[in-house]
C-alpha cells in the first residue's frame, strides 16, 4: 500500500515537473532577452530602467565573454564583502533581538563563501547564530544574487551556442536585473506566502518562551565565574540539578528567505535542522512544493536551451537524461531505506519501518529519500532528512550524485552549464568513435574547447579528492568527526564533495566551525564556483564567434534516444572513474561491515 | 573596460537590489503573513488561560509521564527538544551510540507499554528525528501507547481511539507523505489545554 502511494507520488512529482518545464521555459525566453515582454511588464518596467539608470548601466550594449566575466567577477566580489561585513558586525548591527555576537573570522569567511557561491553550506545553527538581520538581508541577498548570476551564466553560455559568428554574448548587468525582477521576486512572493499558509513563520518578534507542561530536571556541569566546569579531586566534573521549565520557541522572517533559498538551489536553511524543521517545512504539501521549486528552473533552462538553439529536441534530450539519471539515483536510495539498518532491526526495531534515523515522520521514507536525491541532484543542499544518518547506500546515492558535477537538473542555470560541457565532450567522444571532426549544432568543437571542458572536470575532481586527502591525514581533519570508522571517511568526503559542488547539504555529524575546516571549505567552494564559470564563459566565447557549418550527413544528432544514452554514459564515466575508488573506502565498505554486524 | 568602473555598477546595484529583495520583499510577506496567517506567521502557539505560550502544535515537547503520549526520541540541544538547536543525531547506521541508545529506548518501550519481547517496536518511536521537534508520531507507535496512557487517566480505549483519530494528521489529499498523531495537540487536549 505503502509503495504504492510513494509511486504515485514519484508519478506526480514528475508530471508536474514535465508540465512547468514549457511554460516556464518559454517565461524564461522573455526574461532573457533584454527586449522580451513579459505580463509584469507594466508594474516592472519603471523600475528596471530606473535601475538601470542609477547604477549606470547602459541597457543597449553587449559585452564579450570576458566583460561579462569581469562584471560577474566584480559583483561577486562586493556582495560577498557585503555579506562578511555584516556578519563581522551583527552584534552592533539593528534587529537582533536575541542579541546574537559578532560572527566569528573564519565562520563569517566561510558563510560569505559559501552563500556568494550558491553552495550555502552552513557550519552554524542558523537559531543559535544569526540575527534576522543577517538573516533577512546578509544571507537572503545572496540567495537571489548567486541564484541569479548561475542562471545569467548559462543564458551567456546558451546565447554563445546560439550565435555564431558574434563578439558579444549578452550584458551581465541587464541580465541580472530581468531575472532577479522577473523571474526570482514574482514567484517567491507567491511561494512565500503559500508557505506561510502551511505554518511557516514570518515575523521579527523576539523567540517565545513556551511554559512547559512537563518540568524536566537534568543535571548539568557545574560551572565556575569564569564559565569553567568545576571538577572535583578526583576530576570528575560535578553536576548541579537544573529544573528545564521552558521552550524557547524561535521566531523571524523565515518565509521570505526559504521561499528564495528553494527557488534559487541555495538550500542554506533558516534553521540548523533545515527542511526537516516543522517551522521551515511543516507539511507534506509544503514538502512537495519546495521540492518542485528547486527544480523548476533548471528543468525549465534546458527548454530554453532547446529553443535558444532552434533544437527543441536537443532540449528535451538533455532533459531525459537528466530524468533518468535522477530516476537511477532515486530507486537505489528508496530502496536501500526501506530495507533499513539489519544491526537496530536485530535489535528489536519494525523491519516494516525502515530507517527512520534522522526522518520525520510526516515525510517518511519516500519523500525523505525523494527529497536528499533531489536536493543533491539539483545543487540545492536543503534537507528534510539527515543524510548522515542514512544507510550507507542510500547515503551514497547524494554524494554521488554530487560528484557527477551537479548536473541532474543542477543548480539554476549551473546545472545547464555543467551539462554543456558534458555535452562537449560527449560529442567529442562520439566523434572520436566514428573519425570525425566532433560537430555541436553547428559547430566545430576544437581542441580549445576540450581542453576547457577537460579543466572544469579535472577541477571538480582534484578539488573534492585533493581536499579530502588532506583532511584524512591532518589532526583537523579527523578532530570534526561525528562518527568513526568509514563511515567518520565518508563524512569528510561528503563535506569536500559538497562544498566544490556548490550544494551545501552536509553528513551533518562534521563539526565544520573549525578555523581548518571553515577556511578549507570555503576554497574549495570559491574553486568549485569561480574555476568552472572562468573556463566555461571562454567556451562561450569561442563557440559564439565560430562560422556556422550546415548539418551534413556526417553530423552526430544531438537530439533523440541514442544521444540522450550516449550523454548519460559520458556522465556517469567520468564520476565513477573519478570517484570510485573513494566511494568504495567509504559507504561500499560501511555497506558490507553493516550486514556483518559490525559498528565502531 | 574599466575594473574600476565594474566595481561602481556592483556597488551601486547591490544597493538597490538589497533595498528591494531584502527590505520591501521581506516586509511585504511579513504585511500579507500577519494579515491572512496571523497565527502560523507567528508560530502557531498555544496559549494557556493567561495568555501566555505553553507550547508551538508543529514544535514537539518531551512528555515523559505515563499518562501523555510520549514524542520521538530528540538529539536537539543536549536534553533534547530544544528548538534553539535543532538537528538530528547523524550517526551513522554502524555507530556503536546509535546501537546502544536504541537498545536502551527499545528495552524502555517495551517495558513502558507492558509489551512482549517479541514485540516489534516501530521505528520512529526508537529513531530520532531529524529536526528533534518532529511532533508526530506514528499511527502504530500511537496506538501501542494507547492502552497504557488510557490506564494512567482511567480512560477507556474508544474514547481515546477517536482522540487519537482526531489529531491525526493524514496525508495532504489523500495522497502525500505519511499520516502521523500530532502528540502536542493530543497531549494539551487529553489536558484540556487545546481544543
Amino acid at each position: 500500500m505503502n509503495n504504492i502511494l510513494g509511486w504515485i507520488q514519484l508519478a506526480l512529482y514528475l508530471g508536474v515537473l514535465l508540465l512547468v518545464t514549457k511554460p516556464l521555459g518559454l517565461y524564461l525566453i522573455e526574461v532573457l532577452d533584454p527586449r522580451g515582454r513579459t505580463w509584469l511588464d507594466p508594474l516592472l518596467r519603471p523600475v528596471e530602467r530606473f535601475t538601470y539608470r542609477l547604477a549606470g548601466i547602459d541597457p543597449e550594449k553587449e559585452q564579450s565573454w570576458k566583460h561579462y566575466t569581469i562584471s560577474m567577477l566584480a559583483f561577486s566580489l562586493v556582495t560577498m564583502l557585503v555579506t562578511y561585513l555584516m556578519l563581522r558586525l551583527q552584534g552592533k548591527l539593528p534587529l537582533n533581538p536575541q542579541g546574537f555576537a559578532n560572527v566569528p573570522d573564519h565562520l563569517a569567511f566561510n558563510t560569505a563563501a559559501s552563500f556568494a557561491t550558491n553552495t550555502n553550506w552552513q557550519s552554524y545553527g542558523g537559531e543559535s547564530t544569526m540575527s534576522y538581520l543577517s538573516q533577512m538581508v546578509a544571507l537572503t541577498s545572496q540567495n537571489f544574487f548567486s541564484a541569479a548570476v548561475g542562471i545569467a551564466i548559462a543564458a551567456a553560455l546558451v546565447r554563445g551556442i546560439a550565435r555564431h559568428c558574434a563578439d558579444t554574448i549578452g550584458n551581465f548587468w541587464i541580465d541580472l536585473v530581468r531575472i532577479t525582477y522577473y523571474l526570482l521576486l514574482p514567484i517567491c512572493v507567491v511561494f512565500a506566502i503559500f508557505l506561510i499558509s502551511q505554518g511557516m513563520i514570518q515575523n521579527f518578534k523576539p523567540y517565545d518562551s513556551a511554559a512547559l507542561t512537563e518540568k524536566e530536571t537534568v543535571q548539568v556541569p557545574k560551572t565556575d565565574a569564569n564559565g569553567n566546569q568545576v571538577k572535583d579531586a578526583q576530576g570528575n566534573v560535578i553536576t548541579v540539578p537544573q529544573v528545564i521549565d521552558t521552550q524557547s520557541i524561535v521566531e523571524g522572517p523565515m518565509a521570505s528567505q526559504v521561499a528564495m533559498k528553494m527557488l534559487g538551489t541555495n538550500g542554506g536553511g533558516y534553521t540548523n535542522a533545515n527542511a526537516a524543521h516543522p517551522f521551515e517545512n511543516p507539511t507534506p504539501l509544503s514538502n512537495f512544493i519546495q521540492m518542485l521549486s528547486f527544480i523548476a528552473i533548471s528543468s525549465a533552462m534546458t527548454y530554453y536551451l532547446g529553443r535558444m538553439v532552434k533544437s527543441p529536441g536537443h532540449g528535451w534530450s538533455v532533459w531525459a537524461a537528466m530524468a533518468l539519471m535522477f530516476l537511477g539515483g532515486f530507486l537505489v536510495c528508496w530502496h536501500y531505506e526501506t530495507v533499513g539498518n539489519p544491526i537496530l532491526i536485530q535489535l528489536g526495531v519494525d523491519p516494516a519501518d525502515g530507517n527512520m534515523e534522522g526522518k520525520e515522520v510526516r515525510f517518511g521514507l519516500m519523500n525523505s529519500t525523494l527529497f536528499a536525491t533531489l536536493t543533491t541532484d539539483a545543487s540545492c543542499g536543503a534537507v528534510n532528512a539527515m543524510h548522515d544518518s542514512f544507510t550507507p547506500l542510500g547515503g551514497l546515492v547524494p554524494l554521488f550524485n554530487i560528484q557527477l558535477g551537479e548536473v541532474v537538473f543542477g543548480g539554476v542555470g549551473a546545472g545547464l552549464y555543467g551539462m554543456l560541457v558534458f555535452v562537449i565532450v560527449a560529442v567529442f567522444i562520439a566523434g572520436l568513435m566514428v573519425g570525425r571532426t566532433p560537430e555541436y549544432l553547428g559547430k566545430k568543437i576544437q581542441s580549445f574547447e576540450v581542453k576547457m571542458s577537460m579543466l572544469v572536470l579535472l577541477v571538480l575532481a582534484m578539488d573534492i579528492l585533493g581536499f579530502t586527502a588532506w583532511a584524512c591525514v591532518s589532526d583537523w581533519g579527523k578532530a570534526g568527526l561525528n562518527n568513526q570508522g568509514p563511515h567518520g571517511f565518508s563524512e569528510m568526503l561528503y563535506a569536500f564533495t559538497s562544498a566544490t559542488g556548490n550544494n551545501g547539504s552536509a553528513f551533518a555529524g562534521l563539526t565544520a566551525s573549525t578555523y581548518w575546516y571553515d577556511t578549507t571549505l570555503a576554497f574549495a567552494m570559491l574553486i568549485g564556483r569561480f574555476l568552472m564559470i572562468v573556463p566555461i564563459m571562454a567556451i562561450a566565447g569561442s563557440l559564439a564567434a565560430k562560422k556556422l557549418i550546415p548539418p551534413g550527413p556526417g553530423s552526430f544528432p544531438v537530439s533523440g534516444a541514442t544521444f540522450t544514452f550516449l550523454l548519460i554514459g559520458t556522465v556517469l564515466l567520468v564520476g565513477a572513474l573519478n570517484f570510485l575508488p573513494a566511494l568504495a573506502l567509504g559507504p561500499v565498505v560501511e555497506h558490507f561491515l553493516m550486514w556483518s554486524g559490525k559498528t565502531f | 573596460m574599466n575594473i574600476l568602473k565594474e566595481l561602481k555598477i556592483s556597488a551601486v546595484l547591490t544597493l538597490v537590489l538589497l533595498v528591494i529583495c531584502c527590505g520591501i520583499y521581506p516586509v511585504f510577506i511579513f504585511g500579507a503573513g500577519q494579515l491572512f496567517f496571523p497565527e502560523k506567521a507567528n508560530g502557531s502557539l498555544v496559549y494557556d488561560s493567561d495568555g501566555k505560550p505553553i507550547a508551538s502544535t508543529l514544535l514537539a515537547q518531551a512528555f515523559t509521564a505515563d499518562r501523555y503520549f510520549n514524542p520521538r526520541p530528540s538529539a536537539a540541544g543536549s536534553n533534547g527538544y530544544d528548538p534553539t538547536s535543532s538537528g538530528g543525531s547523524n550517526l551513522g547506521s554502524t555507530s556503536q551510540s546509535l546501537h546502544d541508545a536504541v537498545k536502551q529506548r527499545v528495552a524502555d518501550y517495551r517495558k513502558a507499554n507492558n509489551l512482549p519481547d517479541s514485540q516489534p517496536v516501530p521505528a520512529d518511536a526508537v529513531e530520532a528525528s531529524g529536526s528533534g521537534l518532529d511532533p508526530h508520531i506514528s499511527i502504530k507507535n500511537a496506538l501501542l501507547q494507547m492502552p497504557r496512557v488510557a490506564k494512567a487517566r482511567g480512560l477507556n480505549n474508544d474514547a481515546l481511539k477517536k482522540l487519537v483519530d482526531q489529531y491525526t494528521d493524514g496525508r495532504d489529499f489523500g495522497l502525500l507523505g505519511e499520516p502521523g498523531v500530532n502528540i502536542i495537540k493530543l497531549n494539551l487536549a487529553l489536558d484540556g489545554k487545546y481544543k
